[in-house]
């Protein structure tokens, strides 16, 4: 569903992802892992859009969307969660949904899935349920986790982009992240997550990319992460 | 006695409330960590301790001294350093440069119009950087660090001051597991040959059960548990507010 | 004054505030998404109730005047568009000043297509068919089309609040206004909602021109009124909110009707007249709904907006290489009045170029380490310059002595509106230092018994042997030389390394127990008293001063000549303000459209040198010398 073949990116001059490949399939989540500046959150941006200077061909839905807009990449069913949550704090919750808010897609299948309504995302995420018209500035940083997801599903996306979805929040609310994804999945979702924390991508993954200083040096299911202890050793300083 | 007392701490936002009536105490060398959800009141706790926030009602004692509702650097000047959340320096300046200020500041020569500043306890700033291993990267431009060794400038500024209680919000937040772990020993090491006490509020459990001395357990602006690791682990009501079933990290995995 | 006048007063005041409203509305907006301080709406303004003037008479009619009006807001819309695509979304990531520069180029090039459009004279617009007569309100006439006025004001404020409120595209441009790049991510195309409120606030803009034609007659100096007009509304009301916006335009318009109504009033012996304040009344309101609420009426503190801005290499201490460049520069400025006499030209050149540079580094000691955006610099200039003039007027002081009086008159207005200033940030900061330089200038100009008003005051020239052009441009080149190594020096103090850190992190440097306000304050005073001196320089070249030398004009001559240097180099001011006040004399001097093109080289410059003319420089050396 994504293939990305040969991704670089630079900010400014400095090089950060050298050559990367690696595919998504459809109702498949993938994990990219890795130390602090290993490349993951980069990888994720560049995919979407937003790194300027980047090179290489990130086919989604066999379409080639490497020199697209961001808006445009957004459009065509990707989604993207950002590590820093990026919610608008001015706005209250229903509005921040609004703002994400796409209409229906399909896959190239014909197949369609469900359209996120507030009320079907308020189900999955019920803290949310419980402040429509809170503020984003007045909502702790868990909440603020969760509705950055919920917002991107607004937009209906068909493969969503996860950075760091366990960074800074608490360990339940970790767990419900994880809960979540693990719906998502089921639902026919695909997801591509940057992760550090081990722990977290086990219970959701079904495969691992690892990067080292911008370089795929590991790949494989995650039961093979898991049995491999040299290559956490290496890699992920569990 | 205690280096830090908090009394029956209150703050209330628009009507909500954000801290009720905290109580605790850091003891000279502890290395006490406050954890809890998002929200529970924790970082507003933090910023009436360090004089950003002033409490509506309670005592915040530092070596015996009321020190609630001073200016954060009259806090800073009695000896309460600190780390943020998301690492501060000075975009602008060298690496060295933003330890010389710290220096420069505790030493009361900021309003000195005259002598080039760095020149200024030069020596004293490389030495503090050694002792987190950033002396290398003295003359760099502070802005080009990676985030782990941001964190480290910052901790050695904080140090610069010698202060005797160190207040540190989240200090490994965005770090990985494996920086985490060394970031979170040296400061350990440093602040126990200086006999600093610390206060620090985590998210990682894997550091907080690794490093803490003592933990105590903030929710919904409450005081819910206040004990050694093996306690908090075992106390279910923060099992339920906080833990969750501890899929999610190592120290409490089954 | 009776009861019934009084609420005339305050009724006829509406309609000015409804007309405020229109200017600071669209600025507002615009603001509010771009973050551009768009310093051409007052133009968008100016150039409505020109095209308004020519609707209405060359077609003529009701259909000429009220379709004209629409007719001005979309071309003005469309104007704004345009703007938009070919311009400022080539500098959305350039530091906001930068912006600013570029938006004051559109304003000198907009003013001077006015001007060959339309030519210089005041142009009368016919009285609104339908609205000609009055309504009798409390016994007296109401013009209908004020009252017409009154109306439409809070109507197109609700219009605005329910598109803003209850509208997808409103919540967009929120959303927007937070994080543009994020809202691009969900998937809105987000340059194109920035060319609609780009559009939108142009048109408002426009609209707001037009319907001034009835009331006040075309003027090429509206476009500065207004922006100043818009920007005391914006800012009083809080940024980014619509209804303070509202609110502010109200206040300030009431204000200014009742000065006018209560005209000369007796109070015991003394006798005020209040209508001489109508000029400061907006600035006074402004200064102190500021000082009291920092953030305006309605606004609340930014919430952090994702800067882009690059952030400054750390300063170092001047390279051999630049020392011998500055030596040689010295050197050749030195030998200067060898010159005097085949090019006698040169040395007033010279002299003004030198005060420039004392004007421009001092300026850039606070704007740029300092970070506090000075919109008012040229108050302490000024206060310099009335200083040492009226002492040699008044008191007949010698030359030697008023000089030293300059820096310390204008030591004494920064030390005093310093200490207001750097209790604000940002925009807030810029318009406070704004207003105080409008309330000096006003004072300035009304105080006709002391300092001459528009007149100014005359006569004021060096003694021997300074009347001879080549010793006061030595005078000058020494006090400029002595200027710009203690600014400096004091930039590699401490002091200036705790006023950079206080601009790069306030939680860092309050942290570390650095009195952010205090260090600030010290050096806005510093680079106040040192501006003074090249007030005072200015009064005895040129043997004359009036209040122009106050202006906002001036005090945004002084930004330019900062960034077009580029405002993180040291060298930059130097180099800025000599080349700015090079051309400005060049171009002045050959052609009677000088703004035009000296906003057109502005313009080249902003967008081949977005790091100024020496980081420019700097950059070409840096990747010259890079492996």
């Amino acid at each position: 569903m994504l293939s990305v073949e040969n991704l670089s990116a630079w900010y400014d001059s400095a090089r950060i992802l050298y050559d990367l490949s690696f595919n998504v399939g459809r109702g498949e989540v993938v994990a990219l892992m890795g130390r602090n500046g290993a490349g993951k959150s980069t990888t994720i941006k560049t995919i979407m859009g937003l790194i300027g200077r980047r090179r290489g061909t990130v086919r989604f839905n066999g379409e080639d969307i490497s020199r697209r807009e961001p808006y445009e990449i957004a459009r065509r069913g990707l989604g993207y969660a950002p590590e820093d949550r990026r919610i608008f704090a001015d706005l209250t919750v229903m509005e921040n949904l609004d703002v994400g808010r796409q209409a229906p897609r399909r896959f190239t299948d014909g197949r369609t899935l469900p359209a996120w309504t507030p009320q079907r995302l308020f189900a999955l995420f019920p803290n949310l349920a419980e402040m429509p018209d809170r503020l984003g500035s007045r909502m702790s940083g868990g909440e603020q986790q969760m509705l950055t997801v919920a917002r991107t599903l607004m937009g209906n996306p068909l493969l969503v982009l996860l950075d760091e979805p366990s960074e800074g929040v608490a360990p339940l609310i970790v767990e419900q992240m994880a809960n979540t994804i693990i719906e998502l999945k089921k639902e026919g979702l695909s997801i591509l997550l940057s992760e550090q924390n081990v722990h977290f991508a086990r219970l959701v993954s079904d495969r691992v990319y690892v990067l080292e200083k911008g370089h795929m040096c590991w790949q494989g299911s995650m039961d093979a992460l898991m049995r491999d202890q040299d290559v956490q050793r290496a890699y992920l300083t569990v | 006695m205690s280096v830090l007392a908090v009394r029956s701490l209150c703050k209330t936002f628009d009507g909500f409330r954000a801290v009720n009536d905290v109580s605790f105490a850091v003891a000279r060398g502890e290395f006490l960590a406050m954890i809890g959800p998002n929200g529970a009141g924790k970082s507003t706790c933090f910023n009436m301790i360090n004089g950003q926030l002033a409490p509506d009602s309670g005592a915040i004692l530092f070596e015996g001294q009321e020190i609630s509702g001073l200016e954060a650097r009259a806090v800073w000047r009695l000896g309460v350093g600190r780390t943020f959340q998301i690492a501060a320096t000075f975009a602008s300046m060298t690496v060295i440069e933003n330890v010389q200020m710290a220096l420069i500041s505790h030493a009361g020569e900021i309003y000195w119009p005259w002598r080039p500043a760095r020149s200024l306890h030069r020596e004293r700033a490389l030495c503090l950087l050694e002792q987190v291993g950033m002396h290398e990267a003295a003359d760099r431009p502070c802005r080009e660090l990676a985030y782990g060794d941001v964190k480290r400038v910052e901790f050695a500024i904080a140090l610069a001051s010698e202060p005797r209680l160190l207040l540190m919000d989240e200090p490994t937040a965005g770090m990985g597991p494996g920086e985490r772990n060394e970031l979170i020993a040296l400061v350990k090491k440093l602040v126990v040959e200086r006999g600093i006490s610390v206060l620090f509020t985590e998210h990682s459990m894997d550091v907080v059960f690794a490093f803490a001395d003592r933990i105590i357990v903030l929710a919904r602006g409450q005081l819910i548990a206040d004990g050694t690791a093996a306690d908090i682990r075992d106390n279910e009501r923060v099992r339920d507010v906080y833990f969750g079933s501890g899929k999610t990290f190592a120290g409490a995995a089954p | 004054m009776t009861l019934s006048a009084f609420f005339f007063l305050i009724l006829n005041g509406l309609s000015s505030a409804s007309a405020l409203f229109f200017v600071a509305v669209g600025l507002s907006l615009i603001f509010g998404v771009s973050r551009i301080i768009n310093l051409a709406h007052g133009s968008f303004y100016m150039l409505g109730t020109y095209i308004a003037y020519s609707c209405a008479t060359r077609v003529g009619g009701a259909f000429g005047f009220w379709g004209g009006i629409l007719v001005t807001a979309l071309i003005v819309g469309a104007l704004g568009a345009l703007i938009e695509i070919v311009l400022l979304r080539r500098i959305y990531r350039a530091p906001e000043l930068f912006q600013l520069l570029a938006t004051f180029a559109l304003v000198l090039v907009f003013s001077d297509a006015t001007l060959y459009l339309w030519g210089p004279e005041d142009l009368l617009g016919p009285r609104a068919p339908g609205l000609r007569g009055a309504v009798e309100i409390l016994g007296r006439h109401l013009p209908s089309y004020d009252l017409f006025l009154a109306i439409l004001g809070p109507l197109l404020l609700l219009v605005l609040h329910v598109t803003l409120v209850r509208t997808r595209f409103g919540r967009l441009i929120r959303a927007a206004t937070q994080d543009r790049e994020m809202v691009g991510a969900l998937g809105v195309n987000q340059a194109l909602l920035f060319t609609a409120v780009f559009a939108l606030g142009a048109a408002l803009a426009g609209f707001g021109g037009a319907l001034q034609v009835a009331r006040e007659p075309a003027s090429l100096s509206t476009d500065l009124i207004a922006i100043t007009d818009a920007f005391v509304v914006v800012v009083v009301g809080g940024m980014g909110s619509i209804t303070g916006a509202y609110l502010a335009a109200v206040i300030i318009a009431e204000v200014k009707a009742l000065c006018i109504g209560l005209g000369v009033v007796h109070v015991g012996l003394l006798s005020v007249n209040f209508s001489k304040f109508t000029l400061v009344a907006e600035f006074l309101v402004m200064a102190v709904v500021l000082i009291v609420r920092p953030f305006g009426l309605l606004g609340r503190m930014q919430a952090a907006v994702r800067t882009i801005a690059e952030p400054e290499d750390p300063i170092r201490p001047a390279t051999p290489l630049l020392k011998v460049l500055g030596l040689i520069t010295l050197i050749a400025l030195a030998c200067l009045p060898l010159l005097a006499h085949s090019f006698p030209y040169a040395l007033i050149l010279g002299i003004d170029v030198l005060i420039a540079v004392i004007f421009a580094a001092s300026l850039h000691f606070i704007a740029g380490p300092g970070g506090m955006h000075s919109f008012g610099h040229a108050a302490y200039f000024g206060l310099g310059a009335y200083g040492a003039a009226l002492l040699v007027k008044w008191l007949a002081l010698p030359m030697g002595a008023a000089l030293l009086v300059a820096p310390l008159v204008a030591l004494l207005g920064a030390l005093l509106f310093g200490w207001f200033s750097v209790r604000l940030s940002g925009i807030y900061l810029a318009m406070l230092t704004l207003a105080f330089a409008q309330i000096v200038w006003a004072v300035v100009f009304q105080w006709e018994e002391l300092t001459g008003g528009s007149n100014g005051v005359i006569g004021i020239w060096p003694p021997p042997p300074f009347d001879q052009a080549w010793v006061y441009f030595l005078l000058c080149l020494v006090l400029a030389v002595i200027a710009v190594l203690v600014l400096r020096r004091v930039l590699f103090s401490p002091l200036g390394y705790a006023m950079r850190a206080g601009r790069d992190s306030e939680l860092r440097a309050e942290a570390i127990g650095i009195d952010v306000k205090r260090v600030h304050w010290l050096a806005f005073v510093i680079a106040g008293a040192v501006c003074g001196v090249a007030g005072g320089l200015f009064t005895f070249a040129k043997g004359s001063i009036s209040p122009e030398v106050i202006h906002l004009n001036h005090s945004i001559d002084g930004l330019i000549m900062v960034l077009l240097g580029g405002i993180q180099t040291l060298t930059g001011p130097i180099v800025g303000a000599s080349l700015f006040a090079v051309l400005q004399d060049m171009v002045m001097r050959d052609s009677e459209y000088w703004r035009a093109l000296l906003g057109g080289i502005i313009l080249l410059l902003v967008l081949a040198f977005p790091q100024g003319i020496v980081g420019a420089l700097a950059r070409l050396f840096d990747r010259a010398r890079a492996p």
